[in-house]
């Protein structure tokens, strides 16, 4: 089996970053004669340069020609104690594409020795860590504004409870919100990437912690002011909130289920059974859509301008994500449907 | 924050008038040479402004009022700038030269417009003395830049004046949200209190202080970003006899 799929081109800070499969490109010119005949095998040399100072740092010899670059990561791991695997970056050019690890030596356009070049991508963190710590941040922190620690609020509030049930309403739902995300990073989301550069982790905590404190600290209050539509204002929202937060499951389960265990195939995702990704006609990260719908939700049954902000911030970049998605779809599936948008139906 | 706006971006307009460059086509260059032309007459104007009114007061307090209404002028068109770099035409970070421009046109209005009070302070006249010759240099270096003919003398004195000039306006600027935040404190200026049927609180003040406080970690990084800039760019004067 031709492991050289194709390159993925999806950003690499999507949140979701579980994608299709896609059809093995064809394979490069240079293809070394299959082991049929009696021929000894001929094993490779590799030497890995240094992509910026071209320093030789590291030369491996009697290399399988069936090695995958994953494990040329590894015999160059073992020179090179502090670059773990997960933060090389080996390519063919300098200035070229990260190789995959699924990239097997023989089939990759290279003599019988081997050059290639090294960046370091400096010090990386799992995806899921950086979820699970970003994500669990706003749990906990809502929570602290809704049950009114100290030093928070005036002294005399300290412990006490909203008189709004609205209020509760919402921490029920913020938390709901976040406790579903903790459960899909561990048990749905099957994830290209295994790492990110590690300042990500501060970048995003400090984006989510940050805006769910600055949000929780209106909504809980004691000089809260309700919506003014009152109880009809809630109820529509909090409809929509849910609608949206059981879409936004539906489709990452969807998209899980494009995917083996394991595996880092991308396909196509299409509507399924479930109404909820029907939507998929139209989108081609529902995900997403769903998302911002069900801030918009929040937005509406809290009557907050900060969870405004924070929907528009992440309507933003989802909008960003969306848009890089959809282009990759668009390059490297022919048949990619034409009626679907990235993120807004005909819109956007 | 104000700094001479010298950013790393800006060398790539310079730098590239020596290496081939997919810059702005000729229509483009046409338009920025007048919109640089137009600003470095406008801080001309100022200078002069700010000369002329000293000769005549005798003094260095309150010359503000005498230049306001240009300074305004052209410190706001100069977010045209930013339109450059969305567009294009202008290699520069639109997020980079958004920032600056933004935090001159924040001092500018959001701090020395609408707090009357500080309009006569002489931190004032530091840093819009600072502002107004580093401009005036810099609209100049663009120009020629942009016209190929880059004296020496301009190029040096745009990577050489910051030295002092940056630190200059920084300092003005600082005493002069300093000197306003009493003033902002009393009439609770631009500030949103609860209960609101927003949600939303907002402080001047804090956010004043917030501003202040954002210079410690930033102020250091442009200014010694500027001075990697000036050993890169005028520590090649040996490699070529003469300029462009």
């Amino acid at each position: 089996m031709d492991a050289l799929a194709f390159e993925a081109t999806m950003p690499k800070r999507s949140q979701n970053a579980t994608l299709a499969v896609g059809p093995p490109t064809p394979m490069p010119a240079k293809r070394k004669p299959a082991k049929k005949t009696k021929k000894a095998v001929v094993f490779f040399e590799v030497e890995i340069l240094d992509a910026k100072t071209k320093d030789k740092l590291c030369f491996l010899d009697k290399v399988e020609p069936n090695a995958t670059i994953g494990e040329i990561k590894s015999m160059f791991h073992k020179s090179h104690p502090q670059f773990y695997p997960a933060r090389q970056s080996i390519r063919l050019d300098p200035k070229g594409k990260s190789l995959k690890d699924e990239d097997v030596l023989q089939h990759l356009p290279v003599g019988t020795t081997a050059t290639f070049y090294f960046r370091d991508l400096g010090a990386q963190i799992s995806w899921v860590t950086v979820f699970l710590t970003e994500y669990a941040g706003p749990l906990i922190i809502y929570l602290l504004f809704y049950f009114r620690v100290p030093f928070i609020y005036a002294p005399r509030y300290e412990f006490t409870a909203s008189k709004h049930w609205v209020v509760h309403l919402a921490c029920m739902c913020h938390s709901f919100h976040y406790v579903k995300r903790l459960l899909e990073t561990l048990f749905v989301h099957r994830f290209s990437h295994g790492t990110m550069p590690l300042r990500n982790i501060f970048k995003n905590c400090t984006y989510y912690w940050g805006f769910a404190a600055w949000m929780a600290y209106y909504i809980n209050h004691p000089l809260y002011t309700p919506p003014i539509y009152g109880e009809q204002q809630v109820r529509l929202a909090l409809i929509m909130f849910l609608f949206c937060q059981i879409g936004n499951f539906s489709i990452h389960i969807a998209l899980r289920n494009l995917r083996p265990p394991g595996s880092k195939t991308r396909k196509i995702p299409y509507p399924t059974k479930n109404p909820f990704t029907w939507i998929f006609l139209l989108v081609s990260c529902p995900n997403y859509t769903y998302e911002l719908g069900s801030w918009l939700g929040f937005t509406v049954m809290t009557q907050c301008l900060p969870v405004a902000f924070f929907t528009m911030v992440g309507f933003i970049q989802m909008t960003v994500w969306a848009k890089g998605k959809h282009r990759s779809y668009l390059k490297e599936f022919r048949d990619y449907p034409t009626l679907r948008s990235p993120i807004l139906p005909f819109v956007l | 924050m104000s700094a001479p706006a010298m950013g790393t971006t800006r060398t790539a307009q310079s730098d590239a008038s020596q290496k081939k460059k997919k810059g702005p086509g000729a229509l483009a260059t046409a338009y920025l040479v007048i919109y640089n032309v137009v600003m470095t007459a406008g801080w001309l104007v100022i200078a002069v402004g700010l000369v002329r009114a000293y000769l005549a007061r005798g003094s260095y307090h309150g010359l503000y009022y005498s230049i306001e209404k240009p300074l305004k002028f052209f410190q706001t068109g100069a977010l045209l700038e930013i339109l450059h770099c969305a567009v294009g035409i202008v290699p520069s970070s639109v997020v980079l030269t958004g920032f600056q421009v933004m935090s001159r046109v924040f001092l500018t209005w959001a701090v020395t417009h609408s707090v009357r009070e500080v309009q006569s302070e002489d931190s004032v006249l530091l840093f819009v003395a600072a502002w107004t010759v580093t401009e005036i240099i810099r609209y100049s270096f663009y120009t020629f830049s942009l016209l190929n003919h880059l004296p020496y003398l301009i190029k040096w004195a745009r990577y050489t004046f910051f030295i002092v000039l940056y630190p200059m306006g920084v300092t003005g600027e600082l005493l002069t949200i300093y000197a306003a935040l009493p003033y902002v404190q009393k009439t609770g200026l631009y500030s949103v209190t609860l209960p609101n049927k927003y949600n939303f609180s907002f402080d001047y003040h804090t956010f004043l202080i917030l501003t202040m406080i954002s210079y410690i970690p930033l102020f250091p990084q442009l200014y010694f970003h500027m001075l990697r800039q000036r050993k890169k760019v005028l520590g090649h004067v040996e490699e070529y006899t003469k300029v462009e």
